[in-house]
Formats: structure tokens, C-alpha cells, sequence
């Protein structure tokens, strides 16, 4: 502050130029450009006939095949499928209520997702309480209000791979930290009913858990007892998902030093206080990649629901790649379901960047 | 705040008057990690406004002894009590005392993701049920004793050991502990920062706070305590004014250890 000279001193300016990045980024030695070249050429091999494929020759209007050029994607077939493919088999008169439910989820809890706003917590406090009540009710119906009930066997489509998907985070993410703190207890009961879990659902595969659920649970309920399957597959993903989340968690507690742990305690801070002021904010920070990644996979994940017999947004897909109206489009199909498939787990995963980000405040040196 | 309800609600303070002029009192106090004794029969009291300082070789037991009194580590047999309060596996004996005890570290931990003012009214704020303007008043006072208002809303990654090492003590004067405990608090500063340290806790002594000191700043332990306590292997091997301990101390291991301190 006493050098008026050194403080009035600016940065140096960076000047971006294209050449100049290329030849520090690109050509910087004879092995480097070589391999610039290289990874050109397949590029040039690969792209174009993709690019041709997909957008320049594509047929994107028509009523049926017929309307396609061969040659080119024929993407009037996910078109005339949009509604199939994003519902399944739900009453088409109700398909407002889909949308509804849709739409609430994006304007209640998208906000939540972002900047920290005025009332944010009893904004987020009344979406985590209200919002799985009303899209129940949107969604299944029932007597209140006199809305037509609509069994799960028709739901289907991306909005029962959304519904899976969303249910089995909202669940697994609070259950997982419980068996996480679990595992980590000095109570040895606790701990080993934490543990017992945990290794349980690690340890056997999501497709037998999903056919555990729908062929031997009925044997063990009374007689007349039916549990709806699309709950069953619910519960299964939420209990596995939790095992995979109790295990990120945990790590993310064991990088916490054992300072934290106590100076929260010195300041009289309960245990449950402790934990959800001090260490888990600070555990979950940490682990967001490891948490995300689990949801990833959690979100492909829910196309295993097939093998019990739901009609999930790959299944539909699937199925209509067999209608012989529409025989031989297999590709358009796959592509479109893995183009969506991405970009949902695209979309997790800039998020999760973005968490990181905001939430960097440590500073750590 | 009415005197006579905190009385109640505290609970089983005990009555008699040789505890009740006492802040600390330690009897026959003896730990164990596994088969190693830590801590052999300790005797330690410590009155209301007297400021003791803890010294002795590395592994001595100092750090356990002060960590007892605020259960972070738990004793085995002999009784503790604080400010009336005796110390049990009761979780609620264990909070009324961790409200009335502050505690200094040596590696400050502050919370990383919390401001310096967060940090600060956390405590008030959750345990005493304090609203959250009234702490940040209390934050900010005690933020200004240790001359760091203006870095209230970093965060702590942000400030030098020395502002940190602050901060902790800011923060946890604002439970408004009846005792201050600190475990090495400059040990792991940088030396032109344990100055400003060590002058804050000098200005928290000369307001009358009881404070229990583990630390090897002799010159702190000169011009502040009422008395210099010497530990070595888990006992409590000397006692006695600054005065007395530092010109004429009686026990070998005592003269050996300010031998080796003193002349460094
Ligand atoms: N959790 C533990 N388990 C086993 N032994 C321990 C544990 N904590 C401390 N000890 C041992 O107890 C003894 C006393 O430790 P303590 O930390 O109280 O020493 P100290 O006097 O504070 O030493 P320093 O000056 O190095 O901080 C040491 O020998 C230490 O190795
Ligand atoms: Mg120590």
C-alpha cells in the first residue's frame, strides 16, 4: 500500500489469438503434430458420413415410412412414436396431468437446484413435503377430487424412467447418509445392522434384487396381500441405490479430520447438530463427483425394470422398433434413446460441476 | 434471563461449598489407552478467575488432561467437576459443561465452510437458542476484542494462522464460557504471529477469565499465570507461582525440562 508504483501496476494482458494457440496447443513438437494430423484424418473419416446420416439426408416429415429416403436417419418415425415413447401406455386423455406434474417438479424444484434465494428453505421445505403428494395424485389418482385412477401398468415411456429415476435419488440420497453415519456409529447395533445392509445390497445385482421383488415377495405376503409392482421396483432401487450412496458418504466422512469433529463438540453441539452443521456439509462437498456418479448410473440403470415387465423409455423404444409398420428403423430408435439417455446424464453431470463450484469456499492453502 | 431458572434447569449441580468456590476440580483422576497410563492420578483445582498454565515434555498427558474436562476424551476412574457440574457418561451433564467450557486448538479448527461470522454464531445460535441477530451482535463484539471485524465475512481459508487462531478464540467466547480452555494455541503459528496470539489471551486474562493453558510460551506463563503446573509421564510433578517455579523449582525432571527450554 506504501508503493503507490507496485499497486497501481495492472496484469499483464492476455491476447488470444487462433495461430498462436494452435501452435503452443497443437503443433508444439514434431510428435505432436503428427498426432494433431492423425486424430484429424479419422475425424474427417468418422464425422461426415455421421453428420450426412443424421441431419443432411434425414427425413424429418411424413406420416410413415414411406415418407423416408434411404439413405438418410428417418426420424419421422420418433415422431409419429413422440407420444408413445414419452408416456407409454397412459390414457391419452390424461396426459395433461403427466405434464402437470412435470411442469410443477421444474418451476417448485428447479429453483432449488440454483442461487440461494429469500425463504429458499421453507420454499425447498414445502416442495420436499408437497410435491411427492400432488404428483402422486396427478399421476395415480385416486378418490380426492374424483381424479381417474390410472394403474401403473400403463405408465411408461420416459416419464416412468424419469419417475424411477427421481424416486430412487430422492430416496437412496437421505437413507444412504442415515446408513452412512450408520456404519461410522460407536453404537454396535447400529453399526452392524449399517453394515449388514450395506454389504447385502452391494453385494447381490440389481436385476435379481428386481426379480426377487416381482417373483418371491408375493410368496412371503398373505394370500390377497399385493404390493403394485412399479412400488416394488421403487423400493428395490432406493435400498440399492442407498448401499452405493452410504458408501460415497462414508468416504467423504473419513477425509473429515478429526478436528472438526471436536471443536463442534467443545462448542456443545449434539450429535445430530454436529453432524448436520459441521461434518456433512463439509463430507457431502467433497463427494459430490462420487454421489453424482451414482446417480448416472442409477438413471441408466432404471431400464433394468424391463425384466419385471414395466414399459420403461428404452423398452418402448424398443418394443416399437419391432412393429412391423416400422421394421428396419432399429437404429433411429437406439440413437434417439441413447441421445436422451445422454443428455439427462450430460445434464447431472454440468450440474454437479456447477455445485462444486459454488460451494468451493474453502481456500484451502 | 432469570438466575434462578438457569439454576434448575442445569443439572445436578452439587452444593458444597469447597466445589462451589472452585471452577475445575480434578480428584484422583486416571486414564488409560489400553494398557498405557496417561493419565496417573490427577489432582487439579482450579479456582474462579485463577489462570494456570500446563507445561511438560512432549507426550506428557497434558492435552488428555485438558481434554477430559470437556469429555472430548473420557476418564476412567476419579471424578471431574466443572463449575459444580460433575462429569458423567449423562450426554446431558456432558452438554451443560461443553456450554460452560470454551476451547482453544492448536490447529485452530475453524469450520472451512463457514464465514468467520457463521463460525462465530453457529454455537449461540444452535445451542443456546439464541436469535440469529443477537449472535451476530455477541459475533461481532468479541470479533472486534480480537481486531478482526473486518474479516467477518471471509471465510476462514482466507486469513493468516494468526487471524484464525483469533477467530477460534472469538468464536468461542461468544458461548460466554465461564472457562477457557487452550491446547497449545500459538504452537502452530508462524513466529511473528504468536504475538498477537498471545496478547489477546494476555487481555482475556487481565478481564478475569479462568483460563487453563497447555503452552511452552514461558514468558506467557511469567507475566500471566497464578500458577505454573509441571506434568511429566501422566503425573503432576510440580506446582507452584511463576515466580517460585521458573527461579527455584524442587523436582530434577522440572530443572532438567526449563533447562532445555529456557536455553534454546
Ligand atoms: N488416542 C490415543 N490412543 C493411544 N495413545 C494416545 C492417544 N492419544 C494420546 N496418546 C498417548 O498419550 C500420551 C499423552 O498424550 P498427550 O497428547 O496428552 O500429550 P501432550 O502432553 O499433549 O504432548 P504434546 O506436547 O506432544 O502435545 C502420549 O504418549 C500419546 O502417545
Ligand atoms: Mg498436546
Amino acid at each position: 500500500m506504501t508503493h503507490e508504483t507496485a499497486s497501481s501496476l495492472q496484469p499483464p494482458k492476455v491476447i488470444f489469438s487462433p495461430i498462436g494457440w494452435m501452435r503452443e496447443h497443437l503443433f508444439s513438437s514434431v510428435w505432436n503434430s503428427i498426432l494433431t494430423l492423425i486424430t484429424l484424418y479419422i475425424l474427417w473419416l468418422l464425422v461426415p458420413p455421421v453428420i450426412e446420416w443424421a441431419f443432411l439426408k434425414a427425413s424429418w416429415v411424413g406420416t410413415s415410412r414411406d415418407d423416408c429416403t434411404p439413405g438418410g436417419a428417418c426420424w419421422v418415425f420418433i415422431a409419429q412414436r413422440w407420444s408413445q415413447f414419452m408416456y407409454g401406455f397412459y390414457p391419452e386423455a390424461l396426459r395433461w396431468r403427466v405434464d402437470l406434474a412435470g411442469i410443477l417438479a421444474v418451476l417448485w424444484g428447479g429453483p432449488l437446484l440454483f442461487q440461494r434465494f429469500p425463504w429458499k428453505k421453507l420454499f425447498g421445505f414445502s416442495f420436499l413435503i408437497g410435491y411427492p403428494l400432488i404428483a402422486w395424485w396427478l399421476l395415480y389418482g385416486g378418490d380426492l377430487f374424483g381424479m381417474t385412477t390410472v394403474p401403473t401398468d400403463q405408465w411408461g415411456g420416459l416419464m416412468l424412467t424419469l419417475v424411477i429415476a427421481a424416486v430412487g435419488i430422492a430416496g437412496a440420497m437421505p437413507l444412504g447418509i442415515l446408513f452412512a453415519l450408520g456404519r461410522r456409529s460407536e453404537l454396535p447395533v447400529i453399526k452392524a445392522v449399517s453394515i449388514a445392509f450395506i454389504e447385502f445390497w452391494r453385494g447381490v445385482p440389481l436385476i435379481s434384487v428386481l426379480f426377487m421383488s416381482s417373483v418371491m415377495l408375493p410368496l412371503f405376503l398373505p394370500e390377497g396381500m399385493n404390493f403394485d409392482k412399479l412400488v416394488r421396483a421403487l423400493i428395490a432401487v432406493v435400498l440399492f441405490q442407498a448401499a452405493y450412496i452410504a458408501e460415497v458418504v462414508r468416504g467423504g466422512l473419513q477425509a473429515i479430520p478429526k478436528g472438526q469433529y471436536e471443536a463442534a463438540q467443545a462448542l456443545g453441539l449434539n450429535y445430530w447438530q454436529m453432524m448436520g452443521l459441521i461434518i456433512l456439509p463439509q463430507a457431502l462437498k467433497l463427494v459430490i463427483p462420487g454421489i453424482v456418479n451414482t446417480f448416472i448410473a442409477l438413471f441408466k440403470d432404471t431400464s433394468l425394470v424391463i425384466i419385471i415387465g414395466l414399459s420403461d423409455f428404452f423398452m418402448i423404444i424398443h418394443r416399437a422398433t419391432v412393429d412391423p409398420a416400422w421394421l428396419g428403423f432399429a437404429t433411429e430408435g437406439y440413437v434417439f434413446a441413447a441421445a436422451v439417455y445422454w443428455i439427462f446424464c450430460f445434464g447431472m453431470s454440468r450440474y454437479s460441476i456447477a455445485l462444486e463450484k459454488r460451494l468451493n469456499t474453502d481456500h484451502r492453502r | 434471563m432469570n438466575e434462578t431458572a438457569t439454576a434448575t434447569t442445569t443439572p445436578n449441580r452439587i452444593a458444597s461449598h469447597k466445589t462451589a468456590e472452585a471452577m475445575i476440580v480434578m480428584e484422583h483422576v486416571n486414564k488409560w489407552y489400553g494398557d498405557f497410563h496417561v493419565l496417573k492420578d490427577i489432582n487439579l483445582t482450579v479456582a474462579r478467575g485463577e489462570r494456570i498454565v500446563l507445561c511438560g515434555p512432549s507426550g506428557s498427558g497434558k492435552s488428555t488432561t485438558i481434554r477430559c474436562i470437556n469429555r472430548l476424551e473420557a476418564h476412567q476412574s476419579g471424578r471431574i467437576v466443572v463449575d459444580g457440574i460433575e462429569l458423567s457418561d449423562d450426554v446431558r451433564q456432558i452438554e451443560a459443561i461443553r456450554k460452560e467450557v470454551g476451547m482453544v486448538f492448536q490447529h485452530f479448527n475453524l469450520f472451512p465452510h463457514l464465514t468467520v461470522l457463521e463460525n462465530c454464531t453457529l454455537a449461540p445460535i444452535w445451542v443456546k437458542k439464541m436469535p440469529k441477530k443477537e449472535a451476530e451482535v455477541i459475533a461481532m463484539h468479541f470479533l472486534e476484542r480480537v481486531r478482526i471485524p473486518d474479516q467477518a465475512n471471509k471465510y476462514p481459508g482466507q486469513l493468516s494462522g494468526g487471524q484464525q487462531q483469533r477467530v477460534a478464540i472469538a468464536r468461542a467466547l461468544c458461548m460466554k464460557p465461564k472457562v477457557m480452555l487452550f491446547d497449545e494455541p500459538t504452537s502452530a503459528l508462524d513466529p511473528e504471529m504468536v504475538k498477537e496470539v498471545l496478547d489477546t489471551m494476555i487481555e482475556l486474562a487481565e478481564e478475569g477469565m479462568t483460563m487453563l493453558c497447555v503452552t511452552h510460551e514461558m514468558g506467557f506463563a511469567r507475566t500471566v499465570a497464578d500458577r505454573v503446573i509441571f506434568m511429566d509421564k501422566g503425573e503432576i510433578v510440580e506446582e507452584a507461582p511463576p515466580e517460585v517455579f521458573f527461579t527455584n523449582p524442587q523436582n530434577e525432571r522440572t530443572k532438567q525440562f526449563l533447562g532445555q527450554i529456557l536455553n534454546h
